[in-house]
């Protein structure tokens, strides 16, 4: 335990206490209100879409006070519908998938799981939660401009991103806001990942091995190892984007663009270079949002099953190349962008190798499962789940990695249904986990498992309803991105739309079930015991909530491997970390 | 990975060095000895400022990575690449980067040695600091000036690609090259206090940092001078 990192004492003052908190347990609970608000927010947005796609001509009321001329009457215009959609991605992209389960629960466990007072940078961690805060406001402003949000996607292909307000409404200020929203947000994770990167090599407690740390911790560890990275690429990509918008560079415009009548000022430049920066990010980045999920996966379900997974090494050496194929990977995004037809073969042959430990990881749960006795609760419940939705979303990933496939699928339905799946919906549901099975010690109140159980079947069932149908629909050559489907061979498919459409709504009205329960635990829920679920890492062996120094001052001393549980010999059928307990046969894997 | 103990260990006791790089049973960082007792851990992990700077080092060099990257793609793409003459001030600067690297080295020795009492005053060791602080700024403005002149040939920021490039890469550079600066004043600072509260981490992230912000310009120079 190293007394060289910068420690503060206790928080003074309302200010200091909740607001401006040098504490990453306050900024880890702070991260999740702004994921929760950035969710609720992407919720609606996607509300909106799915009800204009099927009710075209049904005003929203309302609408109309938040956008004059995306939504005149309460009807959405096919451009509102594109900016409806970029900002949907967006926030939930950045705000919820990457803030959720890698900043807010990485900050709040990975200290206490490795047994540090804090993380090593304190002040740079409560900088780097408000400049996301920052980032958020800026991208919310893109509502709130006269031209309203961009219309170009959360991918922001140039040169509609980047030749300015002649190409639409919302590629004025909107794309502007957006651009600098990410790069503030880019600043953001960077500092986030220097914290989690330095905290998890210098700051663990005596006995502490790095083959000791939890599950959850090498997620972390890994995700923040690749956001480094990854957002470092996208920095210098939005800046190059931003300044050819208000500069007149031309990085991403060709020559002899006419736009609106308008022959553009620039030249020379490569929409394609765009593609590639941004996915050299965007590729690793969803690995960023879902690789903590699995981490947070395999420790809840090993705690559940009361057993560890078939190999711990083998788990954590699948997800460290996870993180190292993905920066292999990118180009799979761009089989139809124009580039060499065997640059792409290039890409697909890494994509391939990238389901292997991917398959290792599902085959671990899976075979770790089979003879376990596992503990129906919520939170195992999404466990489970998330396992489901990842092997589900990932399968379609397979056939998109062909390039002979991709040609067809590419811009249809079957990505979108691909991606909401397999990062959407199993990330979300590790973030469901993760609350569920952590709020006891985050609040020090239990939450209502029967109506964990209820939201779990609601929202399990709801996301097939919604998502699987996609994948049909791309089959049957659906487009994505468009605001309304007029061709003769899309009138068969809008009844599949409908049943989506209204499977989203009932979806989200169920989480409503998660929401009550969460506020409604927080405040008049049981009192949570130490370790309520009667497990062997770190962060169940302080008060339910921590005092501000987590350990109470004291430096704990690690003696065990992270998961023993059902040892020969032992008292009970798990022993805690830190538990000076000796046993003949201790389990190794 | 020993995860029985003999006994529990004793931790007032001070833990005893293992010998350093033992083969065998002891674990990474010599963590876990080969008796399988904990008595002789000993803590070892570096101090977060040094893991944390080359944690940052490492992002910015993926930085310049991916515009360099940007670079090249982008001279391939248009054939718009006009090769602009690379103002000789640009010369100077680097050789005065250089030299603040020296002068910091030279820093670093004087600091160490008043920390420890050996007879160097404080304002001596201020002063090589001082004069770091003051090659760093000189350079910044070095390269306003190198920007001045290319203004004046008529090459801005948008004229072509490769004074496009000029612009964002001597930009982003001069840019944590000021971090840099903000980082040797906070060195001064914490220097300042009647009893030096400078950690010798603290010390050495600073000096890294600038060491990487020269050799980042020479590679910079490089592709400057062969690229654009």
């Amino acid at each position: 335990m190293s007394e060289a990192a910068a420690h503060h004492g206790p928080p003074q003052g309302f200010l200091r206490k909740y607001v401006f908190s040098l504490d990453h347990k306050i900024i880890g609970l702070q991260y999740y209100a702004l994921a929760l608000v950035a969710v609720f927010i992407g919720m609606v947005l996607s509300w909106l879409m799915r009800f204009h796609l099927v009710w075209p001509n049904a005003a929203i009321p309302g609408l109309q006070l938040l956008s004059k001329n995306g939504a005149p009457g309460g009807l959405i215009t096919p451009e509102y519908y594109l900016s409806l959609l970029t900002m949907h991605g967006t926030l939930m992209v950045f705000f919820v998938l990457t803030n959720a389960p890698f900043a807010a629960f990485g900050n709040y466990f990975l200290p206490i799981q490795i047994g540090a007072e804090d993380m090593a940078f304190p002040r740079f961690n409560m900088m780097s939660f408000w400049t996301t805060f920052v980032a958020f406001v800026v991208l919310l402003a893109a509502f709130v401009v006269p031209d309203g949000p961009p219309i170009s996607g959360w991918t922001a292909y140039a040169p509609l991103s980047a030749v300015g307000h002649d190409a639409g409404p919302g590629l004025g200020m909107g794309q502007n806001l957006w651009g600098i929203s990410i790069a503030i947000f880019c600043i953001a994770s960077l500092l986030g990942s220097l914290n989690f990167i330095a905290t998890t090599l210098d700051l663990r407690a005596k006995g502490m091995t790095l083959m000791r740390m939890p599950i959850s911790t090498w997620a972390w560890f890994v995700t923040s190892c690749i956001a480094l990275l990854a957002f470092a690429v996208l920095l210098p990509a939005c800046l190059l984007l931003i300044l050819d918008r208000v500069a007149g560079t031309s990085f991403f415009i060709p020559a002899g663009l006419v736009v609106s009548d308008h022959l553009e000022p620039h030249s020379g430049g490569s929409p394609l270079l765009w593609q590639h920066l941004f996915w050299f990010f965007g590729h690793p980045e969803v690995y960023i949002a879902i690789l903590p999920a699995m981490g947070i996966v395999s420790h809840i379900l090993i705690n559940s099953m009361r057993k560890p997974l078939l190999s711990h090494k083998v788990v954590i050496g699948s997800m460290m190349a996870i993180g190292f194929l993905s920066y292999m990977v990118w180009g799979h995004h761009m089989f139809l962008s124009g580039m060499n037809p065997f640059s792409a073969l290039v890409f697909s042959f890494p994509t391939l190798m990238i389901t292997i430990p991917a398959t290792i990881l599902t085959l671990i749960w899976l075979g770790s499962l089979y003879g376990s006795r596992l503990q129906i609760t919520a939170a195992s419940l999404f466990a489970l789940g998330f396992i489901s939705m990842f092997v589900s979303g990932g399968v379609s990933g397979f056939f998109l990695a062909q390039p002979s496939i991709d040609i067809y699928l590419h811009a249809t339905y079957f990505v979108v249904g691909h991606f909401h799946l397999v990062m959407g919906v199993a990330a979300i549901f590790g973030i469901f986990a993760a609350t569920y099975f952590w709020m006891p010690k985050m609040t020090g109140h239990m939450m209502n498992e029967t109506l964990g159980k209820i939201h779990f079947w609601f929202t399990f069932v709801g996301a097939y309803c919604i998502f699987m149908p996609f994948h049909y629909l791309g089959l049957a050559g659906n487009v994505r991105r468009y605001s309304s489907f007029v061709d003769d061979f899309m009138a068969p498919l809008m009844p599949v739309h409908k049943f989506i459409t209204i499977a989203a709504l009932c979806t989200g009205a169920a989480q409503l079930i998660f929401l009550y329960n969460l506020v409604h635990s927080r405040f008049w829920g049981p009192p949570a015991p130490e370790n309520p679920w009667n497990a062997t890492s770190l962060e169940w062996t302080v008060p339910s909530p921590p005092p501000w120094n987590n350990f109470g001052g004291t430096h704990p001393v690690v003696y065990h491997d992270p998961y023993q549980y059902g040892v020969e010999g032992a008292k009970e059928d798990f022993i805690m970390q830190n538990s000076p307990e000796q046993v003949k046969t201790p389990i190794r894997s | 990975m020993a995860t029985t103990v003999p006994a529990p260990p004793v931790i007032d006791k001070p833990p005893s060095r293992p010998f350093p790089g033992m083969p065998g049973g002891n674990g990474p960082a010599g963590l876990i000895p080969d008796s399988g007792g904990l008595r002789a851990v000993a803590d070892r992990s570096p101090e977060p400022a040094r893991t944390g700077i080359w944690v940052a080092l490492a992002a910015i060099a993926m930085c310049f990575a991916a515009l360099t990257s940007a670079l090249i793609v982008r001279q391939g793409s248009g054939n718009d690449w006009q090769h602009i003459l690379i103002p000789r001030i640009l010369y100077l600067n680097s050789a005065i980067l250089v030299l603040s690297s020296l002068t910091l080295e030279f820093a670093r020795k004087k600091v160490a040695r008043y920390i420890r009492l050996e007879g160097v005053t404080r304002s001596q060791a201020m002063q090589w600091l001082g004069a770091t602080l003051a090659l760093g700024l000189t350079f910044v403005v070095g390269q306003y000036l190198a920007w001045l002149q290319l203004r004046s040939e008529g090459l801005y920021l948008a004229t072509n690609p490769n004074s496009s490039f000029f612009y964002v890469l001597t930009a982003v550079h001069a840019i944590h090259v000021l971090g840099g600066l903000g980082g040797l004043l906070r060195v001064m600072y914490l220097l300042r206090s009647p009893v030096p509260v400078l950690r010798k981490s603290t010390m050495d992230s600073t000096s890294y940092y600038w060491h990487f912000m020269g050799m980042l310009w020479i590679y910079l120079l490089f592709v400057v001078c062969l690229k654009l």
